[in-house]
């Protein structure tokens, strides 16, 4: 039954970009790659294209597995032969951001200007820039006009943005778990994170590569300090407790408590795969995102452009992507005369809920994609 | 709380073709797609039971999930032409709350409900019994309804509250009843907007 439902077996692509492109900074990118993957058939009107955007973790690997090995995509749920996204009818493409650490262009890559590792080097790169980029992925494509663009957490931003940037070339945007903007309190958790990493002595201004190691403490503790904000106070209560490795307190800086071990175990486990420097550009590309700004903060007037149909998502549980800062958007949009449905899906799981399969969740969803005219 | 086809054709002749509308409490969304069809509104429902939500979803209906009990802060003054509340008030907490709210982001207010004053409502109760009928279907001790209130209550209340009564239509099923209507009618049907001189 799952594997009627799965994509199978896919395979990564890379197009390779020589037209420069100017970045939001002021920088440009001379030339550059994007990895992608996509999963179904682009029909003769071109018309059944959706474009799923990644978060800070996430990868062009959306759905399938490899031959290779390695595990399902990291929205193998949702994208798929009867599943909400429904691969028998669209044409879904995952891309993995500039600045990325998956085989797009990225600070880990070798900058043909020095033939060395771009590192700290690599210019910043925002929101738009990754939309911008996407856009001429799709040219490449021939994609005029997606169906849908997707996201949750960032990629719900680089949703939002796409109908801001190009208004007609996106019919529907699904912005999920997402925010107009970062708040104070959530620009504070990533600045945490880099500074755990630009700290790391094995950090070395950002040009670990030449040396031959990789600031793991610091990018352990960032992911650390994420994980905690992506869960619930609940789910973390009820996973962990204050369960004791040792039955009693051992008075030791070692791991006692199960909360304690999980964390260092993700940490580790991140820092054996990610690079260091994408986490900062990334982290700073989320900070950066205000589509307001331009507009002295009236998010009513930067959605003028707008000319798509959204549907908004959030969860009870979210603290770190609050419903409330969805209800922004809503709001917002309602008040630019745009189409907009919005949720708050009752589940306990806090930010990472936006990765499950919750069935009223994956149930509107699956409703409101249905209804997307091709 | 399923609407009927007179509901339906009253409120479409109190709209304009193309105004916006917000419908609170929207159920399924079937007042705004009746809305979308005869009278090209843009329109959007308030919904907080999520099994709803999902049908609005299927049909294609703008719907935002939020508790209206807790008010409509998000919505700025006057951006509706209508905003309707279908057979819900009865279910409301905050009964003034709401109605103030309606008349903030509304430039007028739609709102029916039961009128427990109907005769075989009163009849129920000389019997000794709790009505149930097709416009009270539950039992008392299954009812969402929690304010129970007649067609004269609720003339009282938009006098003190200083809300003018645009219009007002009373049916007993899909009668007109012009006499009595607090006797009579078994559902009542009001067109409301801000007093100019409000009140207190």
């Amino acid at each position: 039954m799952k594997e009627q439902q799965s994509v199978g077996i896919v395979v990564p692509q890379t197009a390779h970009f020589s037209d420069p492109l100017p970045l939001k900074s002021g920088g440009v990118l001379p030339q550059y790659d994007l990895v992608y993957e996509t999963y179904g058939t682009l029909n003769a009107a071109r018309s059944n294209a959706v474009l799923v955007c990644h978060a800070l973790s996430g990868s062009h690997h959306v759905a399938g597995r490899y031959a290779e090995g390695g595990g399902e995509g990291w929205w193998d749920n949702l994208v798929g032969p009867g599943k909400p996204l429904d691969t028998r009818r669209f044409f879904v493409i995952g891309v993995n951001n500039l600045g990325g650490c998956y085989g797009s262009s990225g600070p880990n890559c070798i900058n043909p200007a020095t033939g060395k590792p771009w590192g700290a080097d690599f210019p910043f790169v925002t929101v738009e820039d990754w939309v911008d980029a996407q856009a001429r992925l799709a040219d490449r494509l021939g994609i005029e006009r997606f169906a849908a663009v997707v996201g949750g957490s960032l990629g719900g931003m680089q949703a939002l943005s796409w109908t801001l940037q190009y208004p007609d070339r996106v019919a529907h945007a699904l912005v999920i778990a997402s925010a107009p903007k970062l708040t104070a309190q959530n620009i504070a958790f990533n600045e945490v994170a880099r500074q755990a990493i630009l700290k790391d002595p094995e950090f070395h201004g950002g040009h670990y590569y030449e040396h031959g190691v990789v600031p793991t403490r610091g990018l352990a503790l960032a992911r650390m300090i994420g994980h905690i904000t992506y869960l619930s106070d609940d789910a973390m209560g009820q996973k962990f407790g204050r369960t004791l490795r040792h039955d009693k307190p051992v008075f030791s800086y070692d791991v006692e408590f199960e909360i304690e071990s999980y964390l260092r175990y993700q940490g580790d486990k991140f820092a054996g795969f990610f690079d260091a420097n994408t986490y900062l550009l990334i982290t700073k590309a989320l900070d950066y995102y205000d589509p307001a700004f331009d507009y002295d903060g009236d998010l009513v007037a930067a959605l003028g452009r707008a000319k798509a149909d959204y549907l908004v998502v959030s969860f009870s549980t979210d603290w770190r992507f609050a419903p409330s800062r969805s209800r922004e958007i809503v709001y917002a949009l309602m008040h630019s005369d745009r189409r907009v449905s919005y949720t708050e899906i009752d589940c306990p799981a806090g930010h990472d809920s936006f990765l499950l399969d919750d069935p009223q969740y994956h149930g509107v969803l699956r409703a409101y994609i249905d209804n997307i005219r091709l | 709380m399923s609407f009927q086809r007179y509901d339906y054709d009253v409120i479409a002749n109190w709209i304009e073709p193309g105004e916006r509308i917000l419908d609170l409490g929207c159920g399924d969304g079937s007042l705004l797609r009746y809305l979308a069809d005869v009278r090209q509104v843009r329109g959007y429902g308030v919904e907080k039971d999520p099994e709803r939500v999902l049908a609005c979803t299927r049909n294609g209906i703008n719907v935002i999930q939020i508790d209206m009990e807790e008010g409509l802060a998000g919505f700025d003054d006057g951006f509706f032409d209508h905003v309707i509340m279908s057979l819900s008030l009865q279910a409301m907490h905050n009964t003034q709350g709401i109605l103030k709210e309606m008349l903030r982001v509304g430039r007028e207010a739609v709102v029916s409900f039961p009128n427990f004053a109907y005769w075989r409502h009163r009849q129920a109760i000389l019997n000794g019994h709790m009505p149930v009928s097709k416009n009270l279907p539950h039992q008392w001790y299954n009812t969402p309804n929690i304010r129970f209130f007649t067609i004269a209550d609720f003339d009282d209340l938009c006098a003190q509250e200083g809300i003018a009564i645009r219009e007002r239509l009373a049916f007993d099923e899909d009668k007109v009843i012009t006499d009595e209507p607090n006797f009579l009618a078994s559902v009542a049907l009001y067109r409301l907007g801000r007093s100019e001189t409000p009140a207190g």
